[in-house]
């Protein structure tokens, strides 16, 4: 961090003055390298004492220009560049791409492939939540304990991706009409004990933090987002909910074979920290019960739809926006397709990158040390904020 | 009571601690280059070119469809074709790579290629230890460099390299077929053409 008054060179006003003890407003850019910031990201804060007064989020280190990209390329060359926009969650993230892909073309996908895609998107859920609440804890001063008992579980769940598909992380599984290969019947049952260790973990894990003393006293009542703004700035995910409105697009599109699970949503009531951080420990609960519904009920059939081609695959002329409930809030794609084998434009609607916009409105008036914490509780992932 | 929780969450982490000297459950951490963990069957780290036999230049599956070119995500795959053929494992006249190279510092390890490859010739290696000293020649790798033969694919990856094999057995033996029943309508319509 460099703390420097007047960091823009080009602007030599002095600041005004501030209200704390007569002394000058500072002006600090929090990042690009620094640990909170969960990637390559600025914070250009205003601090009057430790109060914020001004805060300007600056992101684009991480530009990559994954759409245009996207625009020169095949379809098919375009789904592991969507493993790599949320790198935590490559599946969801495909998932996403081949919903919208499977509308432009008018692919179905059979029920043994829609119930291995629900197997795997709950999966990166709880993989998701579980490191967003160990980096979580981590902001606030629990250096490493937390973390690495995340990370122990995370790699648990890793290593049933690598072993279906071949890489931890860039698992690259989803095809439009389908999935790349078969899970095997040893593949579930393990799944199914490791969906067991998970709930465990679960309940050791909020031994650990939820009840807290230290944690509730750093996020209850902090970086509140009221109701009204958070449907405003077209807030989802996590963060929505935690401010009390019940939207889910599982619920609400019911894509895939969603409807056929019972699960609830949960929500949160005051919309601070503490509200965000239990949402995401009660949707991992929620997700381990749709995934015993899923591994239970799995029924055997193909896993590609007859009609999908792999080479040669030109869609007719037409446009599709498909979205799903990533875990980080509602993921879109947009395809415009002119009929050639590469989409005519290309537009991803990231939700960690809308969530970011109102990092200041929480922040107003709050301490620097908890603005570190807010910026954790949006849970962005820098590949898919500036893609 | 004030510092209760904060008691308790000692305790799971005293639990860990202690736990790790008795169950290796708890203690995840393996010692690298001395102690490794088994790779997963279906890994996948840079692709590689199969032949068949001894001789890998006669050998190579490759027909230089350039199918994997245009599809490759990052373009890290460079092929120039032939002028002439060689009789590939059918023994039909084919094209084959006069140039094939690999750009691995580009490539993503997606596996893209492995699967749009309709003549089974590149499959994905799990070999890791790449690292060089030489960034540009040392991870530019030419047809020399990635052909490898199809025992080491069926070691790497047996699940795949059996239903590979069996598909390419049932090539050859269409293959055959078809030149029998073109054999026998040749005997056929030669003795048709005789009493003529």
């Amino acid at each position: 961090m460099s703390a420097v008054a007047g960091a823009n060179p080009r602007n030599f006003e002095l600041l005004p003055k501030g209200d704390a003890n007569g002394g000058e407003l500072l002006e600090i850019s929090m990042g690009p390298h620094h640990p909170s910031t969960h990637g390559v990201f600025r914070m250009d804060v205003v601090l009057d004492g430790e109060k914020v007064v001004k805060l300007k989020p600056v992101f684009g280190y991480l530009h990559r220009n994954h759409e245009k990209i996207a625009e020169g390329t095949s379809y098919l060359a375009s789904m592991p560049y969507t493993d790599r926009l949320d790198y935590f969650c490559s599946m969801t993230n495909n998932w996403a791409y081949a919903l919208s892909v499977e509308k432009l073309a008018g692919l179905t996908v059979p029920e043994r492939a829609e119930y291995i895609r629900v197997i795997m998107a709950e999966l990166t859920r709880v993989l998701n939540h579980i490191c967003l609440i160990g980096f979580f804890v981590q902001d606030m001063g629990a250096l490493g304990t937390p973390l690495m008992y995340a990370f122990r579980e995370r790699e648990r769940i890793l290593d049933l991706f690598e072993e279906l598909t071949g890489a931890r992380m860039m698992c690259n599984y989803l095809r439009f009409g389908g999935v790349r290969c078969d899970v095997s019947e040893s593949w579930l049952k393990r799944a199914g004990e490791e969906v067991v260790k998970l709930e465990s973990f679960m309940d050791e894990f909020e031994q650990l933090v939820a009840q807290n003393e230290i944690v509730m006293a750093r996020t209850q009542g902090i970086g509140v987002l009221p109701r009204e703004l958070a449907i405003n700035a077209s807030i989802t995910g996590p963060m929505l909910r935690a401010s009390g409105v019940n939207y889910d697009v599982r619920k609400v599109d019911k894509y895939g074979i969603y409807d056929r699970f019972e699960f609830k949503i949960p929500l949160g009531e005051h919309g601070d920290l503490y509200d965000r951080y239990m949402i995401r420990v009660l949707e991992m609960r929620e997700s381990v019960k749709i995934l015993k519904q899923a591994l239970r009920d799995i029924p055997d059939g193909p896993i590609m739809d007859s009609k999908a081609k792999l080479r040669g695959f030109r869609p007719k002329p037409g446009e599709a926006y498909g979205r799903i409930e990533s875990p980080k809030g509602e993921l879109g794609f947009y395809l415009i397709s002119d009929g050639s084998p590469n989409p005519y434009r290309y537009r991803v609607r990231p939700p960690s990158f809308i969530n970011l916009t109102i990092l200041e409105d929480m922040c107003l008036g709050q301490r620097v040390a908890d603005a570190v914490i807010i910026l954790g509780s949006v849970d962005i992932v820098l590949g898919e904020v500036d893609r | 009571m004030l510092g209760e929780a904060i008691i308790k969450g000692m305790a799971v982490t005293a639990k860990n601690f202690f736990g790790s000297y008795v169950s290796k459950e708890r203690l995840p951490t393996v010692q690298y280059p001395e102690e490794r963990l088994v790779p997963k069957e279906n890994a996948r780290q840079f692709p590689f070119l199969v032949y068949d036999g001894d001789d890998w230049e006669k050998g190579l599956r490759c027909v230089s469809c350039q199918i994997c070119e245009k599809e490759c995500p990052p373009k890290c795959i460079y092929i120039i074709k032939s002028k002439d053929k060689k009789p590939d494992y059918k023994g039909q006249a084919q094209f084959y790579p006069a140039r094939f190279d690999i750009d691995i510092s580009v490539c993503m390890s997606c596996g893209i290629c492995a699967e749009v490859c309709p003549f089974e010739s590149i499959k994905m290696d799990t070999e890791f230890e790449l690292s060089t000293g030489d960034r540009f020649g040392g991870l530019l790798l030419p047809k020399e460099k990635l052909a490898k033969s199809n025992e080491h694919y069926r070691k790497v990856h047996p699940t795949d390299a059996a239903a590979s094999d069996a598909v390419l057995a049932a090539e050859i033996a269409k293959a055959e077929a078809k030149a029998k029943a073109a054999a026998e309508a040749k005997v056929k319509a030669d003795a048709e053409k005789k009493p003529a």
